[in-house]
């Protein structure tokens, strides 16, 4: 169960997109902006609000691969695969990633809620590749070397 | 308004929504896998696709009829294509096709076996996920889904429940209930109208064929049989006998062969639930009940009122429904040591509905603590009984129900349409049942095939507001109306199905004609002497050995 704040944000967001089926996806937008993930239960009670069943607002909400019902580690690291950082190598920096952290293609979470790794398709920074961010800060050049130093090297900042 | 020229030959069509209807009306079958009239139109299994004299490809379920049009359905090109599409399909399928539920009646088999699909080149990468067997009345299978998205349109456009819906993307597509939830978890109303729409063995009937063939083999056993009135319209045809036709009396013959001790009819127990439940319309009228009063004999819809109408629960009627009262009335006949011998009662009764098996499990289908029906057949069970057993129901010679609980009124045999129960009700309260009254009844606006049907009749100096919807979506329709103050009705009766339990969702789906089993059904009703269940001398006979405690006890529901 959610705190009650919970819905009282969603409320807020309801009623500034309006109470209809097409506010959808912007109000599970500004959900998921407010706690970096769209918590189920938040969904289910939206689609009530505005009118859609349950069913097809976790259809939209499954079809984007923005939306994600877990919520997120302090740390999201998004690995870039556009072409650029691909031809340069850039799966081997997010397997070398994965295994450090006992992550997988279907777990994107470690379970001390410290990092999630995603896979993004370019950041625009295609002179750097392969690159990826940390919380928006961008890491250029990176091999599987340098990914492990930055796990090593985040984990002591929280430490 | 126009013609078009299909395969060579000018049709002339009208008001048709699409292409593809005007070609099945000039007698081609086209195939289609996600195309179904009363849905909206979905376009995605391009089974429909025809080519035009310019050798453009469209799906013609998605294509406007225009003047002048020329249509070509059966070329090279098109048939290559359709092949490629079902072989398609089945490389994503489980294959298993011999012991598949739907085995049979799968369209895709099917269209398989039409097009000559002999051999599938393509590997299967499909993820296998777990089959849904949590609730009572379907099996969900998702390794056997082609995403027609049948279930989830009907179940949100018809039914406007919305248990179902399509989830992920891509590959990794599927149709499952919000979150992943067991389909026993959602809203559904197991009323199985997406088993009747899924083309594929993805959504099945949860038999019991197996329970049932378990007892009828046990001697120490009094299996007893109800029969309802939709049943007897939709079994014949599969047959050989014509589309709608009563074949009541070689069902109660193929049921005694099966093995069935006594055989009832569930319009005994319909001319039952009138009695109570004109009496409770009429005290609720005359004592300030809560009105209007809804009608309880359609277990969908009484879900579908718990779930969804919490507040109008107490206008559900006490009524239990039909199958619930002759169950509990049957058991406690076969209570009483004069007539229990040394066997214990099993009740199974024979539905045209899928809910119905929900409903027989339901804490308050349950009598001295007992379970009052222990099992519930589908019609489309049934008849693979019959088959398995061997038998052709069309050379049985027609047998009568057995006694004392054999005989119904006109009346009980109506409640398989939508407006039935109604009608029934009407008689009920005429004073007689000459046919020009009965006539009146039939005339004043209960009959037909429409949504949502609403009237007036007079009774007592009273002017009576009612309203017959089916279809759920229609019935939420109707309910926002009254929560809204719009309308104001004392009386409204629900069936879940569009059409009626004819139309139910264990009814056979090979030929689903809703006229003909209409027909047969008050065709049937004219054949009765009986028409007013009031008039069925076994309702004197069943009152006077009834205490008022066995009334209430038997005959209605303590909560929803």
């Amino acid at each position: 169960m959610l705190d009650q704040s919970y819905y009282k944000k969603a409320d807020e967001v309801i009623e500034h997109y309006g109470r209809r089926a097409a506010s959808l996806i912007p109000i599970m937008q500004d959900i998921q902006a407010e706690y970096r993930y769209l918590p189920g239960e938040l969904l289910t009670y939206v689609a009530s609000q505005i009118g859609v069943t349950e069913a097809k607002a976790y259809s939209v909400a499954t079809f984007y691969e923005n939306f994600s019902f877990e919520p997120k580690g302090k740390y999201i690291i998004k690995v870039c695969d556009g072409t650029a950082c691909h031809v340069r190598k850039s799966m081997p920096v997010k397997e070398a990633m994965l295994k450090e952290l006992g992550l997988s293609h279907k777990k994107h979470t470690t379970d001390d809620m410290l990092f999630t790794i995603e896979t993004v398709s370019c950041l625009g920074a295609c002179g750097l590749a392969p690159t990826c961010t940390v919380n928006d800060e961008v890491h250029p050049k990176m091999t599987p070397e340098k990914a492990i130093e930055l796990l090593d090297g985040l984990r002591g900042e929280s430490a | 308004m126009g013609t078009m020229t299909i395969d060579g030959r000018a049709v002339e069509f009208t008001d048709e929504k699409n292409v593809l209807t005007i070609i099945r009306k000039a007698g081609i079958n086209i195939p289609t896998l996600c195309y179904q009239p009363e849905l909206s139109t979905f376009g995605a299994c391009r089974l429909c696709t025809v080519q035009d004299d310019k050798g453009k490809l469209f799906a013609s379920c998605s294509e406007e009829p225009r003047d002048g049009m020329v249509i070509f359905t059966n070329t090279a090109k098109l048939r290559k294509y359709r092949k490629l599409i079902v072989e398609l399909l089945l490389a994503a399928h489980c294959r298993d096709c011999t012991t598949c539920r739907d085995s049979g009646e799968c369209k895709l088999q099917d269209l398989a076996h039409k097009m000559g699909v002999r051999d599938v080149r393509f590997q299967n990468y499909k993820e296998e996920h777990p089959i849904d067997m949590t609730s009572p009345s379907i099996v969900r299978d998702p390794n056997k889904c082609i995403l027609c998205g049948n279930c989830v349109r009907v179940c949100e456009e018809i039914q406007s429940v919305g248990a179902l819906g399509f989830a992920h993307r891509g590959t990794d597509a599927i149709v499952i209930p919000a979150f992943d939830k067991d389909i026993a978890a959602t809203d559904c109303v197991n009323c199985g109208q997406c088993r009747v729409m899924c083309p594929t063995g993805a959504i099945t009937i949860r038999s019991n064929r197996t329970d049932v063939w378990n007892v009828l083999g046990d001697d120490k056993l009094r299996v007893v049989a109800q029969i309802a009135p939709a049943v007897r319209v939709a079994v014949g045809d599969h047959f050989g006998l014509p589309h709608g036709k009563n074949s009541i009396g070689k069902i109660v013959n193929a049921l005694h062969r099966l093995g069935f001790d006594e055989v009832y009819d569930t319009i005994y127990s319909a001319d039952l639930t009138i009695m109570e439940e004109s009496a409770e319309f009429l005290d609720r009228v005359a004592n300030g009940g809560r009105l209007p009063l809804l009608t309880s004999c359609c277990p969908a819809w009484v879900k579908f009122v718990t779930d969804q109408y919490q507040e109008f629960v107490p206008n559900v009627s006490t009524c239990r429904s039909p199958q619930g009262m002759l169950s509990a009335v049957v058991k406690e006949y076969f209570r009483d040591p004069a007539n229990a011998g040394d066997k214990k009662t099993v009740m199974v009764s024979i539905m045209p509905c899928t809910a119905k098996k929900a409903e027989a499990l339901r804490p308050n289908s349950k009598t001295k603590g007992e379970q009052d029906t222990d099992y519930v057949l589908t019609t489309t069970e049934l008849i693979r009984m019959i088959e398995e057993y061997g038998i052709n129901l069309a050379e049985l010679e027609p047998e009568e129900a057995d006694s004392p609980f054999g005989i119904g009124s006109g009346g009980g045999v109506i409640f398989g349409v939508t407006g039935g129960v109604t009608e029934a009700v009407l008689r009920r309260l005429a004073p007689d049942e000459k046919p020009e009254t009965i006539q009146t009844i039939a005339e004043s606006g209960v009959r037909g095939y429409e949504g949502i049907k609403e009237f007036t009749v007079p009774y007592n100096g009273m002017d009576v507001n009612i309203c017959v919807a089916s279809g759920l979506a229609n019935a939420r329709t109707v309910m926002e109306r009254v929560k809204n103050g719009e309308a104001n009705y004392h009386l409204i009766e629900v069936m879940a199905c569009p059409g009626g339990c004819v139309m139910g969702g264990g009814q056979p789906v090979k030929t689903r004609d809703k006229v003909k089993r209409t027909e047969g059904i008050f065709e049937a009703d004219e054949k009765s002497a009986i028409k007013k269940s009031d008039a069925n001398p076994l309702m004197d006979e069943l009152y006077a050995r009834l205490s008022h405690e066995q009334v209430h006890e038997l005959l209605h529901n303590e909560f929803y």
